[in-house]
């Protein structure tokens, strides 16, 4: 009866540096990335009470009344203005990402990065203007 | 790609504008009438169920990062993560459907 344990005919035990809980602190990249995935908690915050906002407009005028007022309370104005924040350092850190991820050749030369990103906020601002029209107009 | 693009305008508006009173807000009538549209609808059904997946993806990515979540626990954290948009996802259709 022989039992094998490690090497040599085993799997060779893994050694795990051990890194500090603090290590996205350690350097102002690491610190940048992980705030930038973090902003996607504002994301799907924000979802959600997209879905609730739907909801009071099928209760009924009250039920959305009560949604608006429930929006004009100074924790939600600073929620807001904090996830606004954010939103907008996910968009544009996306936007200045877009060209190293996004390589588009237009007849055998290499579209310019600034033409890449340039026309991602011109979509933007377009998009943006399409909805801010449609409510406004309402 | 939703959330960069279409979210913030919204909570601008939305969430700041509307409720500050620096821009008129639309009344709950042209609103509803707005929203039961088909096209609408199917609006914001992508603008709720794309922004779902991508805060289940990032924030599960996230955990394992900055916890140094080794493989064993993983799967429950996907698990929650996915489970969590795919329940608003159902709720947001559900919610769509039922408005008229």
């Amino acid at each position: 009866m022989s039992v094998q344990t490690g090497s040599p005919s085993g799997p060779p035990e893994l050694y795990h540096r051990p890194m500090s809980f603090w290590w996205w602190l350690q350097k102002r990249a690491y610190f940048n990335f992980i705030l930038r995935e973090l902003t996607c908690v504002f994301v799907g915050v924000f979802a959600v009470i997209t879905i609730l906002q739907i909801r009071a407009l099928s209760q009924g005028p009250d039920a959305y009344a009560e949604f608006i007022n429930r929006l004009r309370t100074p924790g939600f104005i600073l929620f807001n203005t904090v996830g606004l924040a954010a939103l907008l350092f996910h968009a544009i850190t996306w936007f200045k990402a877009v060209p190293t991820t996004m390589i588009v050749r237009f007849g055998g030369t290499r579209v310019p990065d600034q033409v890449i990103a340039g026309l991602h906020y011109v979509g933007w601002m377009v998009v943006s203007v399409v909805v801010a029209w449609i409510l406004l107009l309402r | 790609m939703v959330s960069a693009l279409l979210f913030p305008i919204h909570v601008l508006l939305i969430g700041l504008a509307f409720p500050l009173g620096w821009l008129d807000a639309p009344d709950y009538e042209s609103l509803r009438s707005l929203v039961i549209h088909p096209i609408t609808r199917l609006y914001l059904f992508v603008f709720i169920f794309f922004p779902l997946f991508h805060w289940a993806h990032r924030f599960r990515y996230t955990i394992y990062d900055l916890f140094q979540i080794k493989h064993g626990a993983q799967q429950p954290i996907a698990f929650l993560c996915y489970g969590a948009a795919l329940l608003g996802t159902i709720f947001a259709a559900y919610t769509l459907l039922a408005i008229a």
